[in-house]
């Protein structure tokens, strides 16, 4: 009996080199938090945010090496290929913007700098959990990684009740949302009988009898409506400007950026590996979310005043546009979908910069009157956000234009012309509103700087803006004019990115 | 010569001017502006009249979605461009005279107008070509808003943008449309204008297609019943850039059905002939009637431009040679008209203390026969007079209207007539009659001349010698209605 416990147990192999990226995002959340224990100030409010940086520059580091490998690790339960570690890059850079963004924010500050920064590294190792995920309890454990730190982060400003508010709606929401998904995935594999997405897809070949099985498309269908929750796809989008405009600035752009992209690499993965043969039976109702998704997003954009509104509303119309890429099921769809994620990514943390900054300068806090005059006062923030509302509107020579060049001729060649159409048509619609916010930037005179009255004055003078808590910082401004950059860089010369979503699409081998 | 020079010109000195102190900035432009209409000049001068596209840049842009950065010259755009860098330069020029905040960003935003319109006109790739027609508008959306008069001219140029981009973005569904589905059987998905032609969609594909472009460019024109934001657009607008985007823009849309609806979509084009000559008869008829009826002196021109337009899509639809070369000749004609007369209606506000309403007009010619002549050479060009260019260019227009569809050219006989009402009305409003209480009847000056006279001259010379542009152009238009044609027949 001793004999045999001192024989030296086989366990399984670990491929280390695969796991790499995910070990530096955990890792780097335990280190963190630990050393958001230590008392001296430099060490909370400068090394943290530091070691975060080096944690998920690290991070981008191993995707890149592990780029070409393609293999499947844990046994079968995480796939490391292009598309995975090209969405991790994604999360990677959204979350290294968003450490920037708040490195001198009042929410780290609120709640505590090691759990901050600890929450967001393990809510991207979630993101990336999930986007590699094989089998159906690794997406459902990826998902939860992603959201629960998610929840605690959105009420992090533990001062301000809408923050508070925005965390428990998020948190229910979510719930429900992690619910209905569970559900559809027990009813998966009952149908199927694996939760395996290559057993999946065996199990439902082309035309057989289970495509039409009602226990399998109950669960297909709540598994959509999970997943709609998660990428804010309507008509389960209702949370979204709730959560985005209580949620603290940072992680409103690191939500509507990072935890889309998320969730649509999870549609692409779910839908296009594990679902492609019966893509005849999810696609139609895909595409109608998608033009509902994109009709009610413009729609409800269009009345908004707080920017951080208005911004979840485009977001919610952009994951419309997106998930046209997905509906087509072909390379073509899954390389406009990258590349647009990548796109909106730079967009969007140019215009939440943007909001960080002039929440801090003034007491308006995120409304559209915060921005009035902008442009004379601060040409840098009031370019940056031009560019980013003349990208997400779709001009050329921006990102968002090629973006959606890209999925329009997508859902051309995948037979979705009229998908097509309704992107554009709800670019049209989505232009009054960018334009309202380019209005105010420039077209409104500047106002005179006045100091905030204590217990914020309701009188507010026309011509007068209200001076905020402290300056813009440069680290903001230079996160905005960059994005803006890259906004502006992409549209123009698109070609590598392309290059890197054509290389992440190849991941995907049986598709239409 | 390489296009891109004279494509990148203004925007790269643009650039520069946004820097630059704000006593240089606006001379800095002014000069690339008229710069660019030099190398314009040198362009037509050296085209050669034998047809087929000059000076082509071919290189990929986007290889993956099959879009070239193509631009080429020929007789189409030749004379179009030409127009483009004299709008411009007297537009940059006329705004010299006078003091704008933040000049720098003002002059910014005219030099990127001017590239991008350019674009429009040289793109020989769909894709090109949409980049170009959906970005000028950015540009003017701002000169509008930011140095536009009234107080509701954000609305007015918000209703403007949305107006033509709803438009402008279901022409770049249809063009990526075109692109994609051309790229059927096989062969690798491109949109130069070239490859276009040569793969022709099937005749309902082209009709949907058509009818998205269609709209687009009517739009943009605008053709009634589409030129809702027109009004407002106008009103809001600064006087210079108003000049340059009455004269420019419109002309980019009426381009647009020649240099791509009718060589690419010819099926579709045949089928809805009739359905054109009927909105342009329509837009005849609706814009004489409310130029001849509006007392704003702004107005006055946008409707008639409403109605110039008309007369171009019928002749475009006319699907002749002579039909198409006389609306070929009349943008350019209707382009070097109307920038001289939006000036004079600034110069006229000024003299009517600041009203643009011609009520409050009236016998300003009394001590300023200069300008009454300038004025009255303009409003005799724009009603066609026979011995000026735009009689030239009606008449072909008419001609080929009559040889298509006979019954379509008797009413538009009758906008003829209109236009000599509408434009004698605005002369005679403004210059004679009893002078209004605070009419200031004073010369032309200096400055205004600076730009007035050499644009009237210009009107003068195309008056005795409108071969130059009918020569030039004669080839490519023929070539570019060619397929249409071949379907009608």
């Amino acid at each position: 009996m001793i004999a045999a416990a001192t024989q030296t147990v086989h366990g399984p192999h670990i491929d280390v080199a695969g796991l790499s990226p995910l070990i530096a995002l955990g890792g780097g959340a335990i280190v963190v938090l630990l050393v958001g224990l230590l008392r001296p100030r430099f060490v909370r409010e400068g090394l943290v945010p530091l070691l975060s940086l080096v944690a998920l520059g690290a991070t981008l580091g191993l995707s890149i090496w592990q780029w070409n490998e393609g293999k499947s690790i844990i046994s079968g339960a995480l796939r490391v290929d292009s598309l995975a570690l090209g969405l991790t890059a994604l999360f990677v850079i959204a979350g290294m913007l968003t450490v920037v963004l708040s490195w001198r924010a009042l929410a780290p500050r609120e709640s505590a700098h090691g759990e901050y920064y600890a929450m967001l590294l393990a809510s991207i190792a979630g993101m990336s959990v999930l986007v590699q995920a094989q089998n159906l309890v690794t997406l459902f454990l990826g998902l939860e990684l992603l959201s629960i730190p998610l929840y605690v982060l959105c009420a992090t400003e533990m001062r301000r009740a809408s923050s508070l508010e925005s965390g428990l709606k998020y948190l229910i929401v979510g719930s429900v949302g992690s619910a209905t998904l569970l559900y559809g995935l027990a009813l998966i594999y009952g149908a199927t009988g694996s939760t395996d997405f290559a057993g999946i897809a065996h199990a439902l070949p082309k035309g057989s009898a289970m495509l039409t099985d009602p226990l399998f498309l109950t669960g297909m269908a709540l598994v959509v409506v999970g997943l709609a929750f998660k990428a804010s796809v309507a008509p389960f989008h209702q949370w979204t400007p709730d959560v985005y405009e209580g949620a603290p600035t940072p992680i409103t752009a690191f939500m509507a950026t990072a935890t889309k992209a998320a969730a649509l690499g999870v549609f692409i993965r779910f839908f296009d590996v594990a679902l492609i043969n019966a893509h005849d039976n999810w696609a139609p109702v895909l595409a109608a979310l998608a033009a509902v998704t994109i009709v009610v997003g413009n729609v409800g954009a269009i009345g908004q005043s707080s920017v951080k509104r208005i911004l979840a509303w485009s977001g919610v119309a952009q994951a419309g546009y997106m998930l046209a890429g997905v509906v087509v099921g072909t390379q073509l769809g899954i390389q406009a979908v990258t590349f647009y994620l990548a796109g909106y990514l730079v967009m969007n943390i140019a215009a939440f910069a943007v909001v960080v900054a002039r929440s801090r300068e003034t007491a308006l806090g995120d409304s559209l009157a915060a921005f009035e005059g902008l442009g004379g006062r601060n040409p840098f923030l009031g370019w940056s956000m031009t560019i980013a509302m003349l990208g997400l509107a779709g001009i050329p020579g921006t990102a968002g234009f090629v973006g959606k060049f890209f999925l329009i001729d997508a859902a051309v060649d995948g037979d979705y012309t009229w998908l097509g159409i309704v992107i554009v048509i709800g670019s049209a619609i989505s232009l009054t509103y960018y334009l309202r916010i380019i209005a105010a930037i420039w077209m409104k005179p500047t106002p005179h700087a006045v100091p905030a009255l204590a217990g914020g004055s309701a009188e507010i003078e026309p011509g007068e803006v209200p001076v905020g808590p402290r300056p813009a910082g440069l680290e903001v401004t230079a996160v905005a004019v960059l994005c803006a950059a890259a906004t502006i860089v992409l549209g123009i010369v698109p070609g590598p990115l392309f290059d890197v979503a054509k290389d992440t699409a190849t991941a995907i081998g049986h598709l239409l | 010569m390489n296009l891109s020079i004279l494509l990148w010109l203004p925007a790269a000195v643009g650039l520069v001017a946004a820097f630059a102190p704000r006593q240089i900035a606006p001379k800095l432009v002014a000069l690339a502006t008229l710069v660019t209409l030099g190398l314009a000049i040198y362009l037509i001068a050296d085209y050669d009249p034998s047809g087929g596209m000059q000076h082509v840049t071919d290189t990929m842009w986007i290889s993956q979605l099959g879009i070239h950065y193509k631009l080429g010259v020929d007789g189409l755009n030749l004379f179009l461009i030409g127009l483009t860098t004299l709008g411009f330069a007297a537009a940059a020029v006329a705004a010299n005279f006078r003091q704008w905040d933040k000049p720098g960003l003002f002059y910014l935003h005219l030099a990127l107008g001017e590239t991008a319109v350019l674009g429009a006109f040289m793109a020989q790739d769909l894709a090109l070509f949409v980049v170009f027609f959906d970005l000028m508008l950015i540009p003017f959306y701002f000169l509008a808003g930011q140095w536009g008069v009234g107080d509701d001219r954000i609305k007015a140029v918000t209703k403007m943008v949305v107006y033509t981009f709803v438009g402008s973005l279901l022409m770049l569904g249809a063009a990526i449309a075109t692109g994609v589905l051309s790229a059927g059987d096989g062969h690798a998905i491109s949109f130069a204008l070239s490859d276009l032609r040569a793969h022709k969609l099937g005749t309902s594909t082209q009709e949907w297609i058509f009818l998205l472009f269609a709209l687009a460019f009517l739009v943009k024109m605008p053709a009634f019943p589409f030129h809702g934001w027109m009004p407002d657009g106008y009103k809001a607008m600064p006087i210079e850039v108003l000049a340059v985007f009455s004269a420019v823009l419109s002309k980019v849309a009426a381009y647009g059905f020649l240099r791509i609806v009718l060589p690419v979509f010819p099926d579709a084009t045949a089928h809805f002939q009739d359905l054109m000559l009927i909105l342009a008869l329509a837009s005849i008829l609706y814009g004489s009637v409310m130029a001849f009826t509006s007392t704003n002196a702004r107005l006055v021109l946008g409707y008639s431009s409403i109605a110039q337009l008309g007369f171009i899509t019928l002749g475009i639809f006319a699907l002749n040679d002579r039909g198409a070369q006389g609306a070929v000749l009349q943008m350019v004609n209707h382009g070097l008209v109307v920038i001289p007369l939006i000036l004079i209606v600034g110069i006229l506000a000024r003299r009517a203390g600041g009203s643009e309403d011609l009520r409050d007009m009236g016998g300003i010619a009394f001590r300023a026969p200069v300008l009454a002549t300038l004025f009255l050479i303009s409003a005799f060009a724009t009603l066609a007079m026979p011995g000026s260019s735009n009689f030239v260019g009606e008449f072909f227009i008419l001609l080929g209207v009559f040889e298509s569809k006979q019954a379509f050219a008797y009413i538009a006989f009758a906008g003829v007539a209109l236009a000599a009402v509408y434009a004698l009305r605005l002369f005679i409003r403004a210059m004679h009659n009893r002078p209004s209480p605070q009419v200031e009847s004073k010369e032309l000056s200096f400055r205004d001349g600076l730009v007035l006279v050499p644009l009237v001259a210009v009107i003068l010379f195309f008056a005795v010698y409108p071969q130059l542009a009918l020569h030039r152009a004669e080839k490519s238009v023929t070539a570019t209605i060619q397929p249409a044609v071949e379907v009608t027949k």
